[in-house]
Formats: C-alpha cells, structure tokens, sequence
C-alpha cells in the first residue's frame, strides 16, 4: 500500500500538468463550440505567451530556492523605457529594445546582488526592488502612457509569421533555449544542485553567489522581453503594466510542477501550467464569467497548486 | 628531526579558534602514504574541525599544512579537490533530486562544446564505472530521494573516489550502513589502501577502528593525545585517552523494576507498519526493543506517543484505557518521546540552551502570559549542573554544542516534564563514549525512581546492558521476548533478521 501510494506520487509528480490542461481542453470544448476555433486558440496562446514568457524566468529563480517578485514591475518598466526611447529621443527601434533589455537585466543584477552580497531573502530584496522599478516606471512615464511607436515595433506584439503570432514564436524560442540550458549546461545543473542543497553545492567548488546572481538576470530579462512584447501587442505602454504579474507567473510555475522549495522542476511544466490558467480564463469568459470573480478563482488554484506540490513532495525525504 | 618525506600529509601546530572556543590547540596530524589512519575523540574534541581544514572549508588560524613535502594553503573545498583530497561528510550531502551521476560528478561534470554543455553519457558511463567498482546496483540515471539511505551513503563513496583521490577523509561513514555495507566499504577501503591510496577514517565504533585502521590518532579537547600503531593499544587505552580519566561500568545497573504495570499496549496494528502488537511496562523498568532499522520500532513510539494515528488496538495507562491523539495529550498523560533525529526532530538548534530546556514548561513559570525569565535561568541551570552539559553558559545556542551536549539538553527538556514513562529512541546515536556513560546512568538513576524506561536501539551491547526486558521486533511484529537474564545477541539477531542481517 505505502508502495503504491509512492508511486501514485510520482506518476502525479512527472505528469499531472499534461493531464490537467487535456482535461480542461476536453471539457471546455464540450461545454463551448466557440472554445476548439482557430481563432481562439490563437487568441488564447497570445494572451497566454506574455504570463509564460516572465514564468520561465520565475522558474529559475524559484529552482534555486528563490523568488523574483519584483517582474511585474519590470515588464512595464522595460515596456515604457522602450517607447520612451523611441517616441522621446528617437533611438532607432533596436537600439531603443536592446537598452530597455540591458536595463532590465541590469535590474535583475541589483536583485541578485541584494540577495547573494546584501545577505536579503530574496522575497524581501525582491519585494524591494518591485516597488523601486514601479515607482521608476512612474516617474520616467509621469504615469501617463506612452504612444506612438510606429508599425514596426507594434509588430512585435501583434505581427504574425504564417498562423503564429510573433509573441508565441518568441515563447517557443525561449522556452527551447531555455531547456537547453537547464538540462545540457553546468549553470542549469549547478541550479539545480542550488536549489536542492545549496551547502553540498558549496562544498563541490560551485560558484552559488555566480549562479544565484545569474537566474535573477534571466529572471530580469524574460520579464524585461515581455514587457516590451506586451508593450507592442497594446500600441502603447501602460505605467501600470504587469501588476499582479508575479503572482501569474508564480502560479505558472508552481502550477507546472516546480517545487516552491527549490531544486525540482522545469520550465517545459511552467508553460503548460501558464496555459492552463490562459484556457481557464478563456473558459471563464467564454462561461460569461466575471473578471471580478475570475480573480478569486485564480487564487483558488494557486493555493490548489501548492498544496498539490507539498503532497506530492511529503514523505519523500524518507528512505 | 622528523622526516617529513615520510608523510604524505602533515598539519604542523594547527590552531583554529571559533568565539568563545579554542577547537584546536597546536595539534599535530600527519598521515603516511597508502595508510588507513583512524582519528577519534569525544564530540567536540576537534576531530571534525582538523577534518575541515584538511578539506578546505576552515583555514587555520595558525600552522603549516604539507602535502608531499610542500607547503600547500587549502583555501577551498574545491582547491582541496584539486588537490586530490575528497571527503564524505557525516551528514549525508548528497542533492535530494539530482541523480546519482549527477550527484557524483557535481562540480566536476564532462564537458563538450565551449565548456558550458554537459556530456550527459560520458558522465553516466563515468559513473556507471565508478558504482561498479563499488559493486552498487543501482541505476545512475535514478534520483537519489529514490534509493535508500545506505545506497546514498555509498554514493558518497563512489563521489570522493571520483576525484581520484590520493586522501579520502571518511567521517562516520558507517552510521547508516548495515553490515553487509560496511562489509563492503571495508573491502573497498583496503583495495584503495593497496593502490597507495591514504584514508583517514573518523568513527566512534572502536570496533571497526581495530579491524580496519593501522593506525590511531587520538585528540581531546583540541589537543594532540598521542598517535600510535593500533597494533600497540587496546579498546581500553584508547577510550582512557579520549576520555581523559577512567570509566567506571558503562552500564551500571543498580535498580529493580516494581511489579505494577504503568502501560499496556493490547492488539495495536497500522496497516503494514506494526501488526497485532501486545507489550506492557512496569513502573522503574527498562524495556529494550531490538530490532532491525525499519523494522516499525520508531513508528511502534510514534503511534504510541500520538504521532502518527493507528488503524486498532488498546493502550492502556495505569490500568485506564486511553486515547492519545496528539503528542500534546502524550504529554499531559505522563508520557515522554526522545527522538531519535534531535536536530530535526527535537532541538531547536538557533536557540539556546536555556530555550531548548525550559520550552515545555514556560507554561509553569509565567505570569498572565509574561515567563519569569530569571527562574527559568536558574532551572536551566540547574539541569546544565545535574546532567554535566558542558556549555560555557545558558545562553548559548544549541547548535554550537557538540552532539553529546546537545542530547542531553534534549534529554533534560523532557525530564523538566516529569514523565512516569520515558521512551528513548537511539538516544546515544552519533555520541561519544563519554556522553554515553552518563546517559546509562541517568537511565539507571530514572528507573530507580520509578520512571518506565522504553529504550530503542540499534546497539546490541548497549540495550542488553542496560534493559530489564528486550522484546524484538521484525517487521511489524513482535518475534520475541527475552529477560536480561536470558538474552544474548545472537538470540536477538535470530528473531531480528531470520533470513536477513542485523543492522548495527
């Protein structure tokens, strides 16, 4: 019996999130004709791509037994710095996503520094620095939105390469670099071994403070790349872009089967956690549901989420 | 004049100090080539420290380190490493849900392209390798939540041989094996000792230091005792040098039990855990259970003590049936648990020991929620005195004592309680000889004053000598009952482990 439930554990544990979206996808086509429509699909892998594209940088912060609070802000800060530099001082369309990526990264930077020199838990340190780029973002926008890019930044957001949208290739993108890194690389393992044990991490002649710093940079950038995505599908950026944003991509993350606790995951589950919350929206909406109640239910399913990983995870530490 | 050619490893007056404690005092360490050189102490004596700065995690605050003849300065566990040193930790160090390759070769992976990507076969053909030559089934590619205790430990092996060490530092790597295991890493550790490999081999089981080192060196309280061919000592001298005095009986047994029975458990089973088990306790007795590791000894006291809940069966405490749903009305009915993971389970190691002693009774000694503190001070006290906690005051925190300090820190937040009926699990694990011998006798002091004493155990001197009555227990069921008068080890290791082993 002990077997069998251990096992039950670990089926949940690999497979879970595949058979929740299946499911979903079922049911909603049953209760919905208008759910299986190209155009909705595609609909909802675009409003989805933005959440997906910031959790796969959540995941790693949270694999190494971290968390980025501060992506929300972020994502409108990079938004705003690249319309900004665009509308305000004429920078040529790369130049203008390159510098608003670098600062973005920069950010991460400081958030990484904090935790690993400063001694911050990165739930504090993070929590900081969200309310230093919010507040940034505010002023650099007078907290007026910014428009006016031009057609070829505004493709980036609502462009199209044959059926895909531009976002959703830049989701698939990501998501393929980043398993590359996770699963082929010695920074994806070491973060790995963070999250899983930092000290014996320490004691095999890892760098922590050099992989720590680095996942909050990743963290920066996906958030800084979606923000500028988002920035671009809305025709002008928004100084109040991305609130809340944070708890999606947690929700994402955990929903996918990433370990709050660090050292167990991946980014291939975050995706499909992310898209399970995009088609339960989409669901909800089209069940003509109300955005106010779809609030409470998304905070249903994230403390479902966690403690499905809690279950999932106890008594395991025994041999 | 030494000949320091001689030695493939020598730390010259060594001295590290941490606040409040002198660790190491001038000691003096040198190992030969190709040798098994056992290092043992009391807790606390310094053994682990002298360990560390061979591996790299303290430096020295003073003292030269050679490594065939040169001067080396060990700034890092990875300069260590490099160096050709490996170490298995005491504690297992292994990351819980990486694999067994990865685990193995973790900072040291192969690599391809640019030297950031991972060759995944090359690493687990190294590693299949490395487990074979250990003769470990098991699978590189599995998780190491996955395997059993005693398999990961000899992933540990398997990860310092990796290295190719020319120094293996081994500190206890035998706690959580079985005998069969220890078979096995003992074989391993003479084949390396033949390829002019050095192991330095830290262990509390004097036992084993006869039967595989060759040769001892002994350290109390940060100081050099003295370094000698094991051929030249016995047990006897090296327990005299670590301890610094002579111990009297280790297992003192001054006490009677009394004839009325303080609890029955009647018919008590949970699913595969423990089936149909009946045993009762006397008042001031001494009731040892033997049995394997797993065997549902601790899972026996945790269902007992209101832990974990059971699917039927009675208990019965001073001849009232009683529910327990809770270690909270455990505790309310007289009852007392002493666990056998006390860094985990029991302690609260940021805390000090004033804290760790008192906390079950601040209750007691508070005035509309406001604890006295100033009495509390004087009890914690009172208990550092009574049971010899050597801690420079009570104010420090748990975690900075040794583990023999630490478990009867534990031991005396329970006896602040005032229980009627005691149950130890392990309560010696991991402590020095020192420590034991007065936890034996405060167990004898207890039973005598009429506290009903369960003792789990996995050490078969230590509850022969010290149980009234042994019951032994294989998986799940009780396979025998022995008095101490009657009882031997190979009796317990028949109803332990027919067809199986003893795990020690």
């Amino acid at each position: 019996m002990h077997l069998k439930e251990a096992d039950l554990k670990d089926f949940l544990r690999k497979y879970s999130v595949a058979m929740i979206l299946l499911i979903m996808i079922i049911a909603l086509s049953l209760f919905s004709w208008r759910f299986l429509r190209p155009s909705n699909l595609i609909n909802i892998s675009l409003q989805t791509s933005i959440v997906a594209i910031v959790a796969i940088g959540m995941t790693f912060t949270i694999l190494t037994g971290g968390i980025d609070l501060s992506v929300g802000s972020v994502v409108a800060l990079s938004g705003a710095l690249a319309s900004g530099f665009i509308v305000r001082n004429g920078f040529p369309l790369y130049s203008a996503i390159t510098l608003a990526l670098l600062i973005g990264v920069g950010i991460g930077m400081l958030n990484g520094l904090l935790i690993v020199k400063g001694n911050i838990p990165p739930f504090v340190a993070t929590l900081a620095v969200m309310a230093i780029a919010r507040g940034l973002t505010l002023v650099y926008t007078q907290g007026r939105p910014i428009s006016g890019m031009g057609d070829d930044f505004v493709y980036w957001g609502s462009g199209k390469i044959g059926l895909l949208p531009v976002p959703v290739l830049i989701l698939i993108i990501v998501l393929i670099l980043s398993y590359i890194v996770l699963r082929h690389t010695q920074f994806g393992l070491y973060v790995y071994a963070i999250g899983g044990n930092e000290e014996t991490a320490r004691l095999a002649g890892i760098n922590n403070d050099r992989s720590k710093i680095s996942v909050y940079m990743i963290s920066s950038f996906t958030a800084s790349l979606a923000g500028i995505l988002l920035t671009a599908r809305l025709w002008s950026a928004q100084p109040n872009a991305g609130v809340g944003l944070e708890l999606e991509a947690i929700a994402a993350t955990v929903l996918g089967g990433t370990s709050l606790m660090g050292g167990y995951g991946g980014t291939g589950g975050t995706v499909a956690g992310a898209f399970i919350m995009g088609v339960l929206a989409n669901g909800l909406n089209l069940l003509e549901i109300s955005a106010y109640s779809q609030r409470v239910i998304k905070g249903v399913i994230f403390i479902l989420a966690v403690m499905f990983d809690i279950y999932t995870k106890k008594e395991k530490k025994k041999g | 004049m030494i000949d320091k050619k001689k030695y493939i490893l020598s730390l010259e007056n060594i001295r590290k100090t941490f606040p409040g404690v002198t660790a190491l005092d001038n000691v003096t360490f040198r190992a030969e080539a190709g040798e098994i050189h056992a290092l043992v102490g009391e807790n606390g004596a310094g053994k682990s420290t002298l360990m560390k700065i061979i591996a790299g995690i303290y430096s020295p605050d003073n003292g030269s380190i050679r490594l065939g003849g040169n001067i080396v300065e060990i700034s890092s566990p990875g300069k260590a490493q490099s160096l050709g040193i490996g170490m298995i930790h005491q504690e297992l160090a292994l990351v819980p849900y990486l694999t067994v390759g990865q685990n193995i070769y973790l900072g040291r992976e192969p690599h391809r392209y640019l030297k950031a990507f991972i060759d995944w076969k090359k690493l687990y053909n190294m590693a299949e390798e490395q487990l074979g030559a250990l003769k470990l089934e098991v699978d590189p590619k599995t998780f190491v939540i996955d395997i059993p205790i005693a398999q990961q430990q000899m992933v540990e092996v398997a990860k310092a041989l990796s290295i190719n060490a020319k120094i293996i530092i081994m500190d206890e790597p035998t706690s959580a094996l079985t005998d069969k295991e220890t078979r096995i890493l003992f074989g391993v550790m003479r084949s390396l000792k033949e390829q002019g490999i050095t192991i330095i081999y830290i262990s509390h089981r004097l036992e084993e230091i006869f039967e595989i080192a060759d040769r001892v060196t002994v350290l109390r309280d940060g100081l050099h005792i003295a370094t000698s061919l094991i051929s030249d000592l016995s047990q006897d001298d090296i327990v005299r040098m670590m301890v610094g005095r002579e111990l009297g009986d280790l297992y003192p047994k001054n006490t009677i039990p009394q004839e009325n029975c303080i609890l029955e458990v009647k018919n008590l089973s949970s699913g595969k855990l423990l089936k149909d088990i009946n045993f009762h306790l006397n008042k001031g007795e001494v009731l040892g259970i033997s049995g394997l590791i797993g065997a549902g000894r601790t899972e026996l006291a945790r269902a007992i003590f209101g832990i974990d809940s059971f699917d039927s069966g009675e208990i019965f405490i001073d001849g009232t049936k009683v529910s327990i749903n809770s270690p909270g009305e455990a505790i309310r009915m007289g009852l007392g648990f002493l666990t056998e993971d006390r860094k985990e389970q029991g302690l609260f190691m940021g805390m000090s020991v004033r804290e760790n002693i008192t906390i079950g009774v601040l209750k007691k000694f508070s005035t509309f929620g406001f604890p006295s503190f100033r009495k509390l001070k004087i009890l914690a006290g009172k208990f550092i005195k009574q049971m010899n906690i050597r801690t420079p005051n009570v104010n420090q925190k748990v975690k900075n004592l040794s583990g023999g300090n630490q478990q009867k820190v534990l031991i005396a937040r329970w006896l602040n309680l005032n229980p009627g009926i005691l149950i130890l699990d392990e309560p010696t694990r991991g402590i020095d000889v020192g420590a034991k011998a007065e936890i034996y006798a405060l167990i004898d002091r207890l039973a005598g004053e009429g506290v009903g004493i369960i003792l789990i155990s996995s050490e078969l001197p230590e509850i022969i000598g010290i149980s009234d009555r042994i019951i032994v227990i294989r998986q799940g069921e009780i396979t025998g009952e022995f008095t101490r008068e009657e009882v031997t080890q190979d009796k317990i290791m028949q109803c332990a482990a027919a067809g199986g082993r003893y795990a020690s």
